[in-house]
């Protein structure tokens, strides 16, 4: 019977770059980084208060997940933000908005209140957007 | 986003800028109540409304701030005496009773337990990434599935 997930995928356009927004900006922890050979990488995070939880910041390259032509199609679609990976938590929306608008982090939607919670909209380095709520969203 | 949307948000962003002060300036000598009057609160004020917002004092983040460094810094080849004064602590003893009481080793285990899982890493890391995506990305020429 399955009782969690424990890897979940966002794919990237630079690892590099993604490290710095996921650990530096979002402070999440980094779990796994490893050199797989030249130009390659396994990198996962986590959120601070889910150690169990990996996200891999998963490159785009061509190879046996992509061919050619559906890598640049990939990436393509990841810069123009087509993806919503996720919905992140916080305790306090609007301490936490501030603290990412210092640190660099574009919002494409201030906090607001709606009638599910109050949430903010905002994209990573390489244009994926991600959901910030505060705490539980909804009356679940 | 407006005052008038959210009229506490002036509130918000001196507690902001006062976290990220001390994020930045861990490792110094702080003086909580300079944080404070920078902030323009009153000590009592400032400590409530910080603590409203990250469930911790300004001395009990700071305390965080400095040992989740420490952590960082025991994984390279620092000594714990070093990575202690590193990070603002004044006294080893001290650093390393309170790291034993938060983290639950000692310094010294923690860096040799770290150190032992980034070898690790290093040397085997397919042991650390599922096959799945090892096989996807041709890291690993052993398979997990069969045709159906």
């Amino acid at each position: 019977m399955i009782t969690k997930m424990n890897h979940v995928s966002v794919f990237v356009l630079n690892q590099e770059s993604a490290f710095d927004f996921y650990v530096n900006k979002l402070g999440f922890k980094v779990h796994t980084d490893a050199a797989m050979g030249p130009g390659m990488r396994w990198l996962t995070v986590c959120p601070p208060e889910q150690p169990d939880l990996e996200i891999t910041l998963m490159a785009i390259d061509e190879g046996m997940m992509f061919k050619k032509e559906a890598a640049e199609q990939m990436r393509e679609l990841v810069r123009k933000g087509t993806f919503g990976f996720g919905v992140f938590q916080c305790n306090d929306l609007l301490a936490t908005y501030e603290e990412l608008k210092a640190k660099g982090v574009e919002f494409t939607k201030a906090p607001k209140k709606e009638f599910y919670g109050f949430e903010a909209l905002f994209k990573d380095d390489s244009g994926n957007w991600f959901s910030l709520g505060e705490k539980e969203m909804g009356d679940r | 986003m407006s005052k008038e949307d959210f009229p506490k948000i002036y509130l918000y962003r001196r507690i902001v800028q006062a976290k990220l002060f001390i994020d930045s300036h861990f490792h110094e000598n702080i003086n909580l109540a300079d944080t404070a009057d920078e902030a323009l609160f009153s000590k009592f004020h400032f400590i409530r409304l910080f603590k409203n917002i990250y469930g911790k004092t300004p001395h009990q983040y700071l305390t965080y701030v400095r040992i989740e460094n420490a952590k960082l810094l025991l994984q390279s080849r620092m000594t714990v005496t070093d990575v202690c004064y590193d990070v603002g602590f004044e006294s080893v003893s001290s650093f390393t009773g309170l790291f034993r009481r938060v983290v639950g080793q000692t310094p010294s285990s923690y860096q040799a337990r770290q150190h032992q899982l980034l070898a690790d890493i290093a040397e085997m890391p397919l042991k650390y990434i599922p096959n799945c995506f090892a096989e996807k990305k041709g890291w690993s020429k052993k398979s997990n599935f069969q045709e159906v």
